[in-house]
């Protein structure tokens, strides 16, 4: 923690100049409390004060260390090692912001963009500065209205002068694999946004330049740290798993709303009981039955020994009357569909895969469905080039254990579900222009 | 230095002359993909596993250094 004295740290707290609107030091960070709106430029230098573009990037990789800032967009990887691992490269890294965030049950990424989109572009500027980067991309959906607003918040930080580095905004198809890692490096380039092969898990590249991808939530955690440091980051969460995070909340009533959440917070306080059975991490994610999550934090130290993970903060609470194998086999379907086709057990075996689970969700499924299902699982798992054969895995494996209850109950010809309303949410099956990856 | 089997899935069309030529560390999906068995290729095999990589006809199977 000695570095955190290598850092000028006006520290959060009222301002003489700015009155209320300056903040505070507490939770809300990221969202701010009350719902005052999207954050324009003035009041978000307002809130915050300019980013600390000035300081050496070597402090600001030490800070995060000290921080313990982990990667929000599901796969908690370490920041500060992304960021070391880059700065001083023989080519300087392209900086990255990733906010397709195509998982249909998460907004997060979505809501931070349009109330704190300043905060997000801070931390790609500090993270450029940081690694020597020329450059830096903001990879969000294509969504008129929101490239509108970015465009408006990326031209008022050039007019102020703010920015080390331009921005380019890059649009982000709406597939479910357009945020992985690879998809966004090919699409970055110009090409489809399609995961390509990396035999040795080295960072991808674009045009020649290693590219440095971070979630835009991260980039926004990384933007605080920078003004107040790994001290305050730390008075949130957990010692193991530290800072808040946005998570987004399917209540079993049917309401959807993002939150600002310590890590470590009991699962008990984000969803109103009562609740089957409890969907974390998303559709890569894995369920957990309710009665056990209400017992848990969220936090992965407690969720992974479960097979599960915090993920990108996706909690979706099933509830009583409803078909858990039947959404199950809903979402299993849209995982098959948004195969990207390119890796033989992944187009042949998720389909299968959620045929097979079709017909567990319906009357009198063949006792050996099971099996099969088993055995295509285990043919898919951690044979594509990316994670999605074996997220689709996770989150059928789970399933099966979770609503063996129900299965029984399907064996016999009988379903315990009052209602067979879909209650995960998913896009409509995609119109016929919709099948490009740009 | 040992060296192992691996595949690129994407490359990869299922071919299956990989498994012909290597059947004691390469076998078939259902669906007729490759599952390559784990660990470094035995000295025994080193020739027949170079020829497989050499006769893919995707290019899809390289030989590694072992992790």
């Amino acid at each position: 923690m000695t570095s955190s004295t290598m850092l000028p740290r006006p520290g959060p707290g009222p301002h003489p100049s700015s009155g209320e609107a300056r903040y505070s030091g507490g939770m809300p960070r990221l969202l701010p409390a009350g719902d005052p709106g999207p954050a324009d430029l003035q009041a978000h230098l307002a809130r915050f004060g300019p980013p600390p573009l000035d300081h050496p990037g070597q402090a600001l990789v030490a800070e995060l260390q000290a921080a313990g800032l982990t990667g929000r967009g599901g796969a908690a990887f370490p920041t500060h090692r992304k960021l070391a691992a880059m700065a001083g490269g023989r080519r300087p890294a392209v900086v990255i912001g990733n906010g397709a965030e195509g998982e249909p049950a998460s907004r997060k990424d979505k809501t931070l963009l349009w109330a704190a989109p300043h905060l997000v572009l801070d931390g790609l500027q500090l993270a450029a500065g940081t690694v020597g980067s020329a450059t830096a991309g903001l990879y969000v959906p294509r969504d008129r209205r929101l490239h509108q607003w970015l465009s408006a918040a990326i031209a008022d930080r050039a007019a102020a002068g703010l920015d080390l580095v331009p921005v380019e905004l890059i649009g982000a198809p709406p597939r479910f694999l357009a945020g992985e890692e690879s998809a966004l490096a090919s699409r970055a380039a110009g090409g489809p946004a399609l995961p390509t092969f990396r035999p040795s898990r080295t960072p991808p590249r674009v045009a020649g330049h290693p590219a440095l991808v971070q979630n835009v939530e991260t980039l926004a955690h990384l933007a605080l740290i920078a003004r107040y440091g790994a001290a305050w980051f730390r008075s949130a969460g957990t010692a193991g798993e530290p800072g808040s995070m946005l998570a987004t909340l399917h209540q079993a009533d049917g309401r959807v709303e993002v939150a600002e959440t310590e890590l470590g917070t009991p699962i008990a306080d984000l969803l109103a009981r009562p609740t089957q059975a409890v969907l974390v991490g998303g559709y890569h994610g894995a369920w957990i039955p309710g009665g056990l999550a209400e017992r848990l934090p969220l936090a992965n130290a407690a969720l992974r020994p479960l097979g599960a993970a915090v993920g990108a903060g996706v909690l979706a609470a099933l509830p009583p009357g409803r078909c858990g194998l039947a959404e199950t086999a809903r979402v299993a379907r849209y995982l098959a569909l948004e195969s990207a086709g390119q890796c033989g057990p992944c187009f042949n075996g998720l389909p299968r895969i959620a045929g097979a689970l079709a017909e567990l969700a319906g009357p009198r499924p063949s006792p050996g469905t099971v099996a099969a299902i088993g055995r295509w699982c285990g043919l898919a798992d951690g044979r594509g080039a990316c994670r999605h054969p074996d997220g689709t895995v996770r989150f059928v494996r789970s399933a099966l254990g979770v609503f063996a209850p129900e299965l029984d109950h399907h064996l016999r010809g009988q379903c315990t579900a009052t209602s067979r309303h879909p209650f995960l949410p998913l896009p409509p099956d995609p119109a016929p222009d919709d099948a490009d990856w740009r | 230095m040992e060296r192992q089997l691996r595949v690129n899935p994407i490359a990869c069309s299922g071919h299956g002359l990989c498994a012909e030529l290597l059947p004691e560390l390469i076998t078939l999906d259902e669906w007729g993909y490759p599952i390559l068995s784990r660990g470094p290729v035995p000295p025994g095999l080193d020739r027949h596993a170079r020829r497989a990589v050499a006769d893919c006809p995707a290019l899809a199977l390289a030989l590694t250094d072992a992790a």
